[in-house]
C-alpha cells in the first residue's frame, strides 16, 4: 500500500478519535446537547471505506457519522459547530448530531431512523443507473439495521435492479444495547445478502488496511458493471450506545479484548467508563498506536517524529474546532424558516 | 382549448405532458408500468419512456418510497403512487421522517421535488383497510404540502404544479372520482396550487369542502336554491396550506359557515377550518362553525352502513338548513 494513503488513513483515524473524545467532553461540559453517538472502536471501518472512494461518489449514514462526515473532508469546525447547534454547522444548527449534511461533498445525510438510509441511499443509486453515469453510492448502516424492513426492501430493490450501492453494514455486535446473537437469527450479515443476489463478504473491521481494500475492490466490481455489494466489518464501540448510555450490559472482558484489538488501543487506557482528557489523550504517545502505527513504522512508510507530528496537528485541528464552533453564532428563528421554505421559490403561500 | 376527459385521463396527460418536457421525471409504484396503473393514470407511459422512467415496483411501500426521497435529493423528479392511501402507512417514515424534513434538516441544502400520488376516501365496499381517509395525518406534518382535486382539470394543473414544484407534495386523489369527466384546458395556466376555488357563489352561508365531497356539496347547494337558501361553496383545493383569505372573505359576506368532510370529525380539517376561521371571524360570524364530517368508526364493509357512515347529499342540504335558521333566529334576537 501507498506511503501516502496509510498516512492518510492514520491521519483520518486520529481525527476521529481525537475529535469524538472532545465532543464527550464538550457534552459533559454542557456544549453539546441532546443525543450524541460517538465512533472510538469503529475508526478503522470509515477510514478505510471513505478513503476508497471517489469526488463523485455518494455517501449515505446514520446517526453515528460525525466521523463519517470527517473523513469525507468536512472541516472539523463545521462538524463541531453543528454538534454545538450553532449557525456555522454543517446543517446551520437544523440537524444536529444525527442529521449531518454536506451538499458539496456529497455527504447526503445522516439519519436517525434505524434502516431508514438504506431506501434512500438505492434512490440515490436508481439515479445514477437512469442516467448512466459512473458513480457509486455508499450506504452506511449498522447490524440493528438489518432486521428492518426498510433495509431489506432496499437490498432487495438494489439487487433487483443491479444498482451501482455498496452497503456497509459496520457489525459493532450491539443492537443499542442487545448483542448480535440475541437480535439476529443470522448473526453473520453478510450471508443474509444472498438473499438478494447481492455479493458479499466480511471483513476485520479493527484493521483498516483490510477495509481499504475490500472496499477498493467492491467499488471497482460496482463500476465494472457488477451491481451492488455488501461489505460486513466486524467491529465494536468502546463507549454506549450514546452519551445516555454507559454500556453496563456488556461483559468487561469482551471489552478488554476488542480493545487489545484496537488499532489505536491505548489511547483509551482505562477500561472504566471515564473519558479520557486531551493531556491523557497526548501523554498516550507513541505506546498508543497500535496495528497500524506499528505497521507503518516497521514498514519504514512513516518516522515515529512524523506519527508524533500527525497527532500534534490533529490536536490542533481539534482545537480549531471546537473554538470555531464556540465563536460561531446561534442560527435565528429566521434561518430556520428559510431552511423550511428553501423551495418555494419566493412563491407566497397564505 | 378545452377537452371532455375522465379524472384518470387527466392525470395521465398530466404525466405524460411532464415526463415528455423533462427527462429527470420518473414515476415508480405497485403496477404503474406494463399494467398501466390500477387506476389507468399511468397508462401507456411504460412504452413510451421504458423501464428506467416508469418502474414497476416489489410492494415495498416505505421502500420505493424511500427509493423515491433518494432519487429527489439528486435532482430526479419522481412521482411516486402508493396504490391506496391504506398502503400509505407503510411508507409513513420516508414521508414524515424522510421527504418533510431533509430540507430543513440539513439547512436548506437539498430540494425535495417528490410526489406521492395516493388514490383515497370511501369507494365501495372495500372494507375497513381500503375504504378510509387518512388526510388528518398528513397536515399535522410540517414540511409537506396537500393537494386534494376534485375535478379532472383541477387534477391536471394540480398533477403538473406538483411535479415542477421542489417540494415534497401529497396528491390526493379520490377513487370515486378517477371516471368522472369535465373540461380540461391543457394550455390554459391554472391558479397556485393551493388556491381555494369558489364553485358557486352565494349569499346565505358557506360551504367548505374538498375532493368528492366538494362536488357534493355543491350539488346539495343546488338543492339548497330550491328553497331560496343561496350557499356559497368553497372547494378548498389544498389542505396544506389552506387558503384561510378565500375563506375569510367569504365569511364577511355569509356569516355562517359549514365545513363539509369525508375524513372523520374528530381532529380532522373541520377541526382545523372551524378553529382558524373562527380566530379570524369571530365577530363576523351569526352562528358557531358547524363540521359535518365521517363517523369516528371503521368504514363498515355493508353498503347501507357504508353510506350512512359519511356525509350524503341530503345530509348536507339539512345541516345547511339548520345553520342558516340558527343564524336567522340569533339575529332575530
Amino acid at each position: 500500500m501507498e506511503r501516502e494513503t496509510l498516512h492518510r488513513l492514520l491521519h483520518d483515524m486520529l481525527l476521529a478519535r481525537v475529535f469524538e473524545e472532545r465532543a464527550a467532553e464538550e457534552y459533559t461540559k454542557g456544549n453539546i446537547v441532546g443525543f450524541l453517538h460517538l465512533y472510538p472502536g469503529e475508526e478503522a471501518v470509515g477510514a478505510g471505506v471513505i478513503n476508497a472512494t471517489g469526488p463523485s461518489d455518494y455517501i449515505v449514514s446514520n446517526y453515528r457519522e460525525h466521523a463519517h462526515a470527517l473523513m469525507r473532508g468536512v472541516p472539523a469546525g463545521k462538524v463541531m459547530a453543528e454538534l454545538f447547534g450553532k449557525a456555522d454547522g454543517m446543517s446551520g444548527g437544523m440537524g444536529g448530531s444525527m442529521h449531518m449534511f454536506d451538499r458539496e461533498r456529497r455527504f447526503m445525510g445522516g439519519y436517525a431512523i434505524v434502516g431508514e438510509g438504506c431506501p434512500i441511499g438505492v434512490g440515490i443509486a436508481y439515479a445514477i443507473a437512469a442516467r448512466n453515469l459512473p458513480e457509486t453510492v455508499i450506504c452506511f448502516f449498522g447490524d440493528g439495521a438489518m432486521n428492518q424492513g426498510a433495509a431489506h426492501e432496499a437490498l432487495n430493490m438494489a439487487g433487483l435492479w443491479h444498482l451501482p450501492i455498496l452497503f456497509v453494514c459496520e457489525n459493532n455486535h450491539y443492537a443499542i444495547g442487545t448483542e448480535v446473537h440475541r437480535h439476529s437469527a443470522v448473526p453473520e450479515m453478510y450471508k443474509r445478502a444472498a438473499g438478494y443476489n447481492i455479493p458479499a463478504e466480511r471483513v476485520d473491521g479493527m484493521d483498516v488496511i483490510k477495509v481499504y481494500d475490500a472496499t477498493r475492490h467492491a467499488l471497482g466490481r460496482i463500476r465494472r458493471g457488477g451491481g451492488p455489494q455488501f461489505l460486513e466489518c466486524e467491529t465494536y464501540r468502546y463507549r454506549g450506545h450514546s452519551m445516555a448510555d454507559p454500556g453496563t450490559y456488556r461483559p468487561a472482558v469482551e471489552l478488554k479484548a476488542y480493545q487489545a484489538h484496537d488499532p489505536l488501543s491505548a489511547a483509551i487506557r482505562d477500561l472504566e467508563f471515564r473519558y479520557p482528557s486531551a493531556d491523557e489523550l497526548t501523554a498516550a504517545g507513541p505506546d498508543g498506536i497500535a496495528k497500524l502505527m506499528q505497521h507503518m513504522v516497521d514498514a519504514g512508510h512513516a518516522r515515529e517524529a512524523e506519527v508524533e507530528a500527525m497527532k500534534k496537528d490533529v490536536q490542533k485541528t481539534v482545537d480549531e474546532a471546537v473554538k470555531y464552533a464556540l465563536d460561531s453564532p446561534q442560527p435565528t428563528m429566521d434561518a430556520a424558516w428559510r431552511a423550511l421554505r428553501r423551495n418555494q421559490q419566493h412563491e407566497i403561500l397564505m | 382549448m378545452a377537452q371532455e376527459m375522465l379524472y384518470w385521463q387527466a392525470l395521465n396527460r398530466a404525466m405524460d405532458l411532464e415526463m415528455e418536457e423533462d427527462p429527470s421525471v420518473i414515476t415508480l409504484g405497485e403496477d404503474v408500468g406494463l399494467y398501466g396503473g390500477s387506476y389507468r393514470v399511468t397508462e401507456g407511459l411504460y412504452a413510451k419512456y421504458g423501464e428506467w422512467r416508469v418502474r414497476d415496483t416489489p410492494i415495498s411501500e416505505g421502500g420505493f418510497t424511500g427509493l423515491g426521497v433518494g432519487a429527489a435529493l439528486v435532482g430526479m423528479r419522481p412521482v411516486v403512487e402508493i396504490m391506496t392511501i391504506n398502503f400509505v402507512l407503510l411508507a409513513l417514515d420516508s414521508i414524515v421522517n424522510g421527504a418533510a424534513k431533509i430540507t430543513f434538516m440539513s439547512g436548506g441544502q437539498f430540494p425535495m421535488p417528490l410526489v406521492v400520488r395516493v388514490p383515497g376516501g370511501v369507494a365501495r365496499q372495500l372494507g375497513a383497510q381500503h375504504a378510509q381517509r387518512l388526510e388528518q395525518m398528513f397536515m399535522n406534518v410540517p414540511g409537506l404540502r396537500i393537494a386534494v382535486p376534485s375535478t379532472p382539470q383541477d387534477a391536471y394543473w394540480q398533477l403538473r404544479q406538483a411535479i415542477a414544484s421542489d417540494e415534497p407534495i401529497i396528491l390526493l386523489e379520490h377513487e370515486l372520482l378517477y371516471f368522472t369527466k369535465g373540461q380540461v384546458d391543457i394550455v390554459a395556466e391554472g391558479p397556485p396550487m393551493h388556491r381555494a376555488a369558489i364553485r358557486r357563489e352565494g349569499r346565505d352561508l358557506t360551504i367548505i369542502s374538498y375532493s368528492r365531497h366538494a362536488l357534493l356539496a355543491e350539488q346539495a347547494a343546488n338543492e339548497l336554491a330550491k328553497e331560496n337558501i343561496e350557499a356559497e361553496v368553497i372547494d378548498l383545493r389544498s389542505l396544506k396550506p389552506i387558503d384561510w383569505d378565500t375563506c375569510a372573505k367569504s365569511v364577511e359576506k355569509t356569516h355562517r359557515v359549514l365545513v363539509v368532510e369525508e375524513d372523520c370529525r374528530f381532529a380532522g380539517t373541520g377541526a382545523e377550518v372551524a378553529a382558524t376561521l373562527t380566530e379570524r371571524c369571530f365577530y363576523s360570524l351569526d352562528a358557531p362553525i358547524q363540521r359535518l364530517a365521517g363517523l369516528d368508526i371503521p368504514t363498515p364493509f355493508n353498503g347501507t352502513l357504508e353510506a350512512a357512515t359519511i356525509p350524503q347529499i341530503p345530509d348536507i342540504v339539512a345541516a345547511a338548513r339548520e345553520l342558516h335558521r340558527a343564524g336567522q333566529e340569533t339575529k332575530a334576537a
